[in-house]
Parts: structure tokens; C-alpha cells; sequence
């Protein structure tokens, strides 16, 4: 994980001064194997994942977990990820974590996916893993585009969004209306705790932890099935400078997939 | 009272024996002729502790059965050829990331030779396809079939159809020992999270603590296995070979009414053997080669267009002459109950073949 050709990397030497600079990968944070991750600066999704690891780590049940991954840019991740996991296909995660669920029922199932995975490929998955009230908690990292082929739309790309398959901003005459998926989850009787949240600043951030601890929660109560859907940012999927990327996150994406808490214990929450 | 033979139609019969292996996940979605292997299942799974899940779609039955496999679970899945179509990119993933998963195919006749033995997925792949002939075969089948699955951590189909679903015949089930079985320590039971030593089941060849593939050395390994599983597990039955001029080959039910017309044929004095391949793939190649010495021809029984006949004349490279002797044939309703069922007519068109005459060719009505 260290370079030694890097100059930016401070060399540790043997007896360090206290307090003295280190690389981030230096020092790992709970359940983490490496330090480093290829996705793009301003990216999102490493942050959403770190609250995901942590609200594990807080709860104490990285010994009783297990994560299905759907395929997206959050896939890299897995590597560092100091979870026992199974890698599913593009969209089937739902039915991998409803398999494992069933036979594994005292341990935390979670999926990770992103829009493209979840809310396109596999929108069948997630709909009917809800409806049965399934007991795992899916995860929805929201960044309204195919990331990973470099920026192309899903179905929660919202309207007016450039993407490089509708270059000219999404129109809802030729490509349809963005899909709401959390509020679409929570009418569904077998959703228990369903919110959205974002990692676009640090109360957002805050805030994401807070909304995972809480599906978790739902679910080692056997309360039924619990979503979270965290908006993350994607500069280069958006074609934008990286510092812009949360402000765009924020008011662009966030003004229609509306951050808050949809469902809690079983019941709609009304905005 | 499982040790007691009774009249018990092949559905049944499987979930049964499915249950006796250790099998305590199924998914599935309703599709003639499997529906009862699902419907068998949903009742039996829950008396036994295990879970049942009427799936929404067979895309979804395959994901879930995935996921319990993983967990360590025996667990397994099916439907027909049709819902098997759906399945193929999961099955081809599941291959890769070397999961043991048991998928029971009623097909509708023998049209999906290809699809079960070449499978119809993406990517470098093969899986354990076993054919039984009879409900009895069935039973044991399906426990050999979990049985590999574990030994090997890969896929294996069980390739039945209509008759093996829907015929009753006595039979007793009793837990079969294939033998000691290596710990399933890749199993992700969710218990090392933390530890350093965390598990991923994957498809694609990703490391934990580790950037980056190794996309050539991971399909390496797996084609290694698939040789390994070549030369360990090709099946089959010969009957009446060492003397015959004429050899019948067929797999499955139609193999009995092959038998069924050798009998009459021996009867009748010529001299006629049967080959029968009960792994599909491993295709049961030199012993097909051996069992063919001295054969003036060798007849291909199959209720398709020709598709094994392929694999016996890759077996036999040009050694003997292959005909083709069976042909498109079914009922209405395209569930594989067609008039090449029948011993008498395929007794005629063996013995137009031992004569070296030609064979009617098109659809067998």
C-alpha cells in the first residue's frame, strides 16, 4: 500500500515523532484492509461506505455479517472491505441477500448497489424482496448515472441531466421520468424502515450514518425489509470540476430524490 | 415413512431425495413440467427446517438459491429448458465463482441437449449435467448431484423431462454416503468480518486486501477443475456391446424405449448393443470410443433435431459411421410426449439402420 517514489510520503521512520503526518492509508479505520481505493477524486461513494463499515463496527456485528454486492464502481471496494461478502450479479443482489438471510437469519444482510444496479437491472429484485417483507436491509448508493461506463442514465437520472446517452439533458418526452425509489419502496407494506439520504456535506453525512443505524437496527429487530438510499456525488459521471460536485448533488439530484426519512417501524412518515 | 418403497411420481421423488441429501433451500417459479418439483418442495422444505421461496421470477430463484449456496447451505433450484434460458447468466457466474448449487431441468423432450451440456451463458464455462432414465436413477442422481456439487464447488444440472416428473414408480429413499467431503471453510457465513481474513465469493476473481484481477490465472484455475472433473466423472451404462454390429446411443427416458426395442431386435437375432450416457457432460467419451469397436454403425437415438449426435461423433472421430435415427418429435402442447416414444418404431428404424438403409429423416409423428 506504500509507494516508495511517491514524494508526497512522508517515510515513517523508526521512531516516529508523536503526531507526525502520515498518509490516510497509514492508519485504517474499522474493517477496512487498505487505504487506498482507484474510484475518482470527489466520488461518493467511498464516504457512504465508510458509514456503512462503521454503523457495522458500532453495532459489533462485523462477526454476524454479510454484504451482497451488486457491479458498479463501488465493486472495486469489496477489496477493502474486511467483510465476509458475496459478489452477485448486475441487479440479483436482493436475491442473493434473500437466499443468505434465510439460511443465515441471525446474521446482518445487507446489499450495496448502485442506480444502475438497483433501480434499472434489478428494480424486479428490490420491488418483490420488499414486498415479502424480506429481513435484510438494501442499500442504494444514488448517483444518478452509470458511473462506471462513464456517465450514461438510469432511471433516476433527473430531468434535464446531461449524460452521455442523453447529451442533451434528460427529456421526459423521449426518456421518461426519473424513478423515486425510496418513496416507491416505502408504500410497500413489507418495508419497515425505508430513507434517503446524501454525503454531500458533513451533516449529510451525519445524517447517513444515523438512517443506516437505524435500518440496521430494523432489522436485527426482525421488523421486516429496510432501505436506505444514500445520494452520492459523481463529478466525472456529471462532467463537472470535482468541487462542484456535492453542491450539484445537492441541489440538482437532492431537489427531486428528496433527503428524509420515508418509513419508521412500518409506518409512512408524511413530509 | 422415507426408508419404505412406495408408488411416488418423480416430482416427489426428487424433492424427496433432495431433502435426504441435505438439501434445505429451494426457489423456484411454476413452469410445466417442473411446477411439482416446486410445489413438493414448498410443502416438504418448512417440515424440515428449511425454506421454500415461490420465486418471482426463475432470474430471482437462481439469485436466491446463489445466496444460500454461498452461506454454505445445500441448496438448489429449477424449472424447463424455457425458465432454464433465463437462468444461464447466473449459472454461468455461479460456475465461476464456485458455488455448489443443484438445478433440477424438466425439460420439455430432449431439445435442450445444448443449452444443459454447453450451457448458454457467457464466458469459458462448463457444468456436471446428469441424466437419469428412471424415477429409481432420479433418486440417486440427485444425491450424487449434491454430492459433486460440493466436491467439486461447482453446478450440476439434473437433466429430467416430462416422464421423469410425472411417472410414478415405486421407490424407496435413504440418504446415499458418496464419501467424506472437504469442509466448506470458502463459505461465507458472515463469521469473519473484522478478522482480517473476511471471505468474498466471486465471480470475477477479486482478492480481499488486494487492487485489481487476475483475470488469466483465475479462468485458468477453473478450466484446470473442469479437466480435472473430465477425466473423474464421465457415467454411463453399456448393455449388450461386446458383440453387437449395431449400437444404439440415447440418454434419459428415450433410452428405455431403446432398450425396450433392443430387446426385440436381440429376439429377432441381431446383434444390437446400447450405449447410454448418464453424464451429459463429462460426455462419457472413451468409453463410447471402446464400447463402439467392431460396430458397423452406430445409431443416435435423440428427440431433437441432432445435437448429440455431435459429442458421439467427436468421441468416435470418424472410427464408425454415426446415423441419426431419432428426430423432432412431440406432442401438442410441446411438453416432449411425441410419437418417437415408442419401442416398435424405433426397433424399425434400428433395423433399417443395422441393414444400411437409410432412415426417414424430419419429424417423427
Amino acid at each position: 500500500m506504500t509507494d516508495p517514489n511517491d514524494p508526497l510520503r512522508v517515510i515513517p521512520t523508526d521512531a516516529p515523532p508523536i503526531g507526525a503526518c502520515r498518509k490516510t492509508g497509514d492508519s485504517l479505520p474499522p474493517l477496512t484492509l487498505m487505504g487506498e481505493h482507484d474510484l475518482c477524486p470527489g466520488c461518493g461513494e467511498p464516504l457512504a461506505l465508510r458509514q456503512i463499515l462503521d454503523a457495522i463496527d458500532a453495532m459489533d456485528m462485523a462477526q454476524r455479517a454479510i454484504g451482497t454486492i451488486g457491479i458498479g464502481c463501488y465493486t472495486a471496494l469489496t477489496s477493502l472491505m474486511d467483510i465476509d461478502l458475496i459478489q452477485a450479479l448486475h441487479g440479483r443482489a436482493p436475491s442473493v441477500a434473500t437466499g443468505a438471510k434465510r439460511m443465515r437469519p441471525e446474521t446482518l444482510v445487507f446489499t450495496l448497489q448502485g442506480d444502475g444496479d438497483m433501480v434499472n437491472e434489478g428494480l424486479q429484485e428490490v420491488i418483490h424482496t420488499a414486498a415479502r417483507g424480506e429481513n435484510v436491509t438494501c442499500i442504494l448508493l444514488n448517483n444518478g448515472v452509470f458511473g462506471e461506463t462513464g456517465g450514461h442514465m438510469t432511471a433516476t437520472t433527473v430531468l434535464g441531466q446531461r449524460t452521455k446517452n442523453s447529451i442533451e439533458g434528460r427529456d421526459a418526452g423521449e426518456h421518461g421520468f426519473p424513478i423515486l425509489i425510496g418513496d416507491l419502496l416505502a408504500r410497500l407494506e413489507g418495508t419497515a424502515y425505508c430513507a434517503r439520504a446524501s454525503v454531500h456535506d458533513a451533516k449529510g453525512v451525519a445524517r447517513t450514518r444515523r438512517f443506516l443505524d437505524r435500518a440496521f437496527e430494523s432489522q436485527m429487530k426482525g421488523q421486516g425489509f429496510s432501505f436506505v438510499e444514500i445520494l452520492t456525488m459523481c463529478p466525472t459521471g456529471w462532467f463537472l470540476p470535482t468541487a462542484e460536485g456535492p453542491d450539484y448533488l445537492d441541489q440538482e439530484l437532492g431537489a427531486i430524490h428528496e433527503v428524509g426519512e420515508l418509513k419508521k417501524d412500518g409506518v409512512l412518515i408524511e413530509s | 415413512m422415507p426408508h419404505e418403497r412406495r408408488l411416488m411420481e418423480g416430482s416427489e421423488a426428487i424433492a424427496e431425495a433432495a431433502i435426504a441429501a441435505g438439501c434445505r433451500f429451494f426457489s423456484g417459479y411454476p413452469m410445466t413440467p417442473f411446477t411439482e418439483v416446486l410445489e413438493c418442495f414448498a410443502k416438504r422444505l418448512p417440515e424440515e427446517g428449511g425454506a421454500c421461496i415461490n420465486a418471482e421470477s426463475e432470474i430471482e430463484a437462481i439469485g436466491q438459491a446463489w445466496g444460500a449456496a454461498a452461506t454454505g447451505a445445500r441448496a438448489a433450484t429449477g424449472s424447463t429448458g424455457q425458465g432454464l434460458s433465463l437462468m444461464q447468466e447466473s449459472m454461468s457466474e455461479i460456475t465461476r465463482a464456485e458455488i455448489p448449487i443443484v438445478i433440477f431441468n424438466m425439460a420439455r423432450g430432449q431439445g435442450d441437449y445444448f443449452q444443459a451440456t454447453r450451457g448458454g451463458g457467457h464466458g469459458d464455462y462448463r457444468h456436471i449435467v446428469l441424466s437419469p432414465q428412471s424415477v429409481g436413477e432420479a433418486v440417486d442422481l440427485t444425491q450424487l448431484a449434491f454430492h459433486l456439487a460440493d466436491k467439486w464447488r461447482h453446478p450440476v444440472v439434473i437433466y429430467g423431462d416430462y416422464l421423469i416428473a410425472h411417472t410414478a414408480e415405486a421407490v424407496g429413499i435413504e440418504a446415499i454416503d458418496y464419501g467424506p467431503l472437504p469442509e466448506k471453510e470458502w463459505a461465507v457465513d458472515g463469521s469473519l468480518g473484522g478478522t482480517g481474513r473476511s471471505r468474498n465469493v466471486n465471480p470475477i476473481g477479486m482478492e480481499k486486501g488486494s487492487k485489481g484481477i487476475d483475470p488469466n490465472g483465475f479462468w485458468q484455475k477453473l478450466a484446470d477443475k473442469e479437466d480435472a472433473i473430465l477425466d473423474a466423472e464421465q457415467r454411463y451404462e453399456a448393455v449388450d456391446t461386446e458383440d453387437a454390429d449395431l449400437l444404439i446411443v440415447a440418454f434419459g427416458t428415450l433410452a428405455r424405449f431403446a432398450r425396450a426395442a433392443m430387446r426385440d431386435l436381440r429376439a429377432e437375432g441381431l446383434k444390437v448393443g446400447l450405449f447410454r450416457p448418464i453424464s451429459l457432460w463429462p460426455f462419457p467419451k472413451e468409453a463410447l470410443a471402446k464400447a463402439a469397436e467392431g460396430c458397423k454403425r452406430v445409431a443416435v437415438l435423440e428427440q431433437n433435431a441432432g445435437q448429440m449426435i455431435e459429442d458421439v461423433q467427436l468421441s468416435l472421430l470418424g472410427a464408425v459411421p454415426v446415423v441419426p435415427i431419432g428426430g423432432i418429435s412431440t406432442d401438442p402442447a410441446g411438453f416432449g410426449i411425441g410419437a418417437l416414444l415408442d419401442s416398435d418404431l424405433i426397433a424399425g428404424r434400428a433395423r433399417d439402420a443395422h441393414a444400411g438403409r437409410p432412415v426417414p429423416r424430419g419429424v417423427v409423428s
